[in-house]
């Protein structure tokens, strides 16, 4: 043993006079590659990343993305404006509403349609149901990721009484396509009234609870206080939006700066953060699902009756009703979605705050029942472009919880 | 014409070619090579700051002799206030500059405007492909003459269930 030690400091000496002496071992030293993906469970989706590694720190991260492209806008260039309703469904599979919602919001401002105030709340009140399901997925699998397993059950415990009514409400937990261009599907029955009532006394105390896994969890902390870190300045000049740019101090929110639906009649908040760290855009999405019940319950207090859907004919679908028992109403029907209808020439810009941030569509129009172009700006694809600069110095272990800060879905990343 | 359409025309006189505002978006067609020093206006006026990059875009009209417009959108905090970008180029020559260098998130997006309408941007510090694998030479699916359903490369692939045809 004695030996052995002595053999070392021999060997690591240092001889002051001729650092580059003999005894010096030469250590190698260069960057490593490694391919991260495209099958790795933390990824959400599939994505492959090559991190370049200075021991276990990342030096520079390249995402390679295109594993679930599909070509959703050529797709939508070739069909009219009604049959690319369920396209956007499959864009960011986890909250559909959303996408369906900012879709209809979109051709109604080519279209200059107003849409009746009971759809409007109707609306907001299941973009807000939407909400919640995003966040609460967000929180269970960014847990997962780090290791908390109980967060993830609790969530999607919560989350499937969500889905359930989804499912009543439209007849599907997750493509749900229930927008339409000019208000919505169907009303709302009784008992979708009282259950949502019912699932608002229960979910705030259930809130707390996801939180006090988390608050003093030592490892959550350590985990996520101090990491991915993004100035405000670079958060707006990579394009972040959503909570990803609220944790650094901006309040942009585009209920609030360009107000739309129901939203200018509630009162909410926007919580911001201050350090820009995956904490505080943690403690962004559990406050904002505080929020989120916050606007459903004034939805359900203001809510008038009257139609849920535009009385736009050459525009907007017949109620299904009539659809069956009216031959004018099913004529109607057909042409909308084998035409389409007559959508003027230009183009316009829409954006519309999803829980991930930013979901915009760009769409050109020649005149015609078809898209000449629509493009989708999708929050995901854009935070992703942020990803090397955030994950600068952290170690091969953040690279995990730094997709996750982004709630990353690769369905609307690739389109 | 609004206000801010009005401030570059007086800025960089010459340099719009056309001025749309409907629906309530503004949409300013300005000349390639004047595009980069009308982004950083735009972004470096202290009374606008347009310091948040919306998305950036392409269409092709394959009829006109400028076939390719470029489209960036950029939002301003301050203002409140959206606009949008435009430059029109011809195929022959279809670069533009890139505003990698003003706004940081233009560089995945221009890499997408590459790989789909198969338009270049000078300057890009990594121009290559980003949905489209790297080796996918069928062309830029995004372009009006591109088929629906692709040209014929998808065919080539072996399933492993399947009967070699």
């Amino acid at each position: 043993m004695a030996q052995f030690e002595d053999q070392r400091t021999t060997v690591y000496k240092i001889d002051p006079e001729h650092p580059e002496s003999e005894t010096l071992p030469t250590l190698r030293t260069e960057e490593l590659l490694l391919n991260m993906g495209p099958q790795h469970p933390s990824t959400h989706g599939v994505l492959k990343v090559i991190l370049e590694l200075e021991g276990e720190r990342l030096v520079k991260s390249t995402p390679v993305m295109g594993f679930l492209h599909r070509g959703v806008e050529k797709l939508a260039e070739e069909g009219t404006y009604h049959q690319f309703i369920p396209h956007t469904d499959r864009l960011d599979y986890v909250c559909a509403m959303y996408n369906n919602f900012a879709y209809c919001r979109a051709v109604e401002k080519l279209m200059n349609i107003t849409v009746p105030d009971r759809a409007e709340y109707l609306r907001t009140i299941v973009a807000e149901i939407q909400r919640i399901i995003g966040h609460q997925f967000w929180l269970g699998t960014q847990a997962l990721d780090i290791g908390a397993m109980t967060v993830f059950f609790y969530c999607f415990r919560d989350r499937e009484i969500l889905l359930d009514w989804f499912d009543e409400l439209c007849g599907a937990r997750l493509t749900t396509s229930w927008y339409r261009i000019g208000g919505v599907e169907r009303d709302f029955t009784p008992s979708l009234f009282a259950k949502l009532k019912q699932f608002l006394d229960y979910f705030p105390p259930k809130i707390d609870e996801y939180v006090i896994f988390l608050e003093k969890n030592r490892i959550w902390l350590a985990r996520t206080k101090g990491v991915a870190v993004i100035s405000a300045e670079d958060a707006l000049s990579f394009g972040l939006s959503g909570p990803t740019l609220r944790g650094s101090g901006v309040d942009f929110d585009l209920r609030k700066y360009e107000p739309y639906s129901a939203y200018p009649k509630c009162e909410f908040s926007v919580p911001v953060g201050k350090n820009g760290d995956t904490y505080d855009r943690y403690w962004i999405r559990v406050q904002e699902l505080y929020e989120s019940v916050k606007i459903i319950r004034q939805c359900l207090e203001q809510i008038q009756d009257g139609p849920v859907m535009a009385d736009v004919p050459s525009v907007t679908l017949p109620p299904k009703e009539r659809v069956f028992t009216n031959l004018e109403s099913m004529i109607q029907q057909f042409k909308l979605f084998s035409q389409g209808f007559n959508a003027p020439p230009g183009e316009i810009y829409c954006g519309t705050e999803a829980h991930k941030g930013e979901l915009g569509f760009y769409i050109v129009s020649t005149g015609g029942g078809k898209p000449y172009r629509l493009k989708i700006r999708a929050p995901s694809f854009i935070h992703m472009g942020a990803f090397d600069h955030m994950s600068k110095g952290y170690m091969i272990s953040d690279a995990v919880t730094i997709f996750g800060t982004y709630d990353i879905v690769m369905g609307e990343c690739d389109r | 014409m609004s206000q801010l359409a009005k401030r570059i025309e007086d800025t960089f006189p010459g340099a719009c070619t056309k001025v749309v505002e409907w629906r309530g978006d503004l949409a300013v067609t300005v000349k390639p090579e004047t595009l980069h020093d009308v982004a950083r206006f735009l972004r470096d006026d202290p009374a606008m700051r347009f310091d948040y990059i919306v998305h950036v875009s392409s269409v092709d009209w394959p009829d006109d002799e400028e076939r390719f417009e470029v489209v960036y959108e950029v939002y301003s905090i301050r203002m409140r206030q959206r606009v949008r970008l435009k430059t029109r180029v011809p195929e022959s020559d279809c670069i533009v500059d890139s505003l990698t260098d003003i706004w940081k998130g233009a560089d995945f997006m221009e890499r997408e405007v590459y790989d789909m309408m198969g338009i270049r941007f000078r300057n890009h510090p990594d121009l290559r492909r980003i949905l489209m694998p790297d080796e996918y030479e069928e062309g830029y699916p995004l372009r009006k003459d591109f088929p629906l359903r692709g040209k014929g490369w998808r065919d080539t692939f072996e399933f492993l269930d399947e009967p070699t045809r």
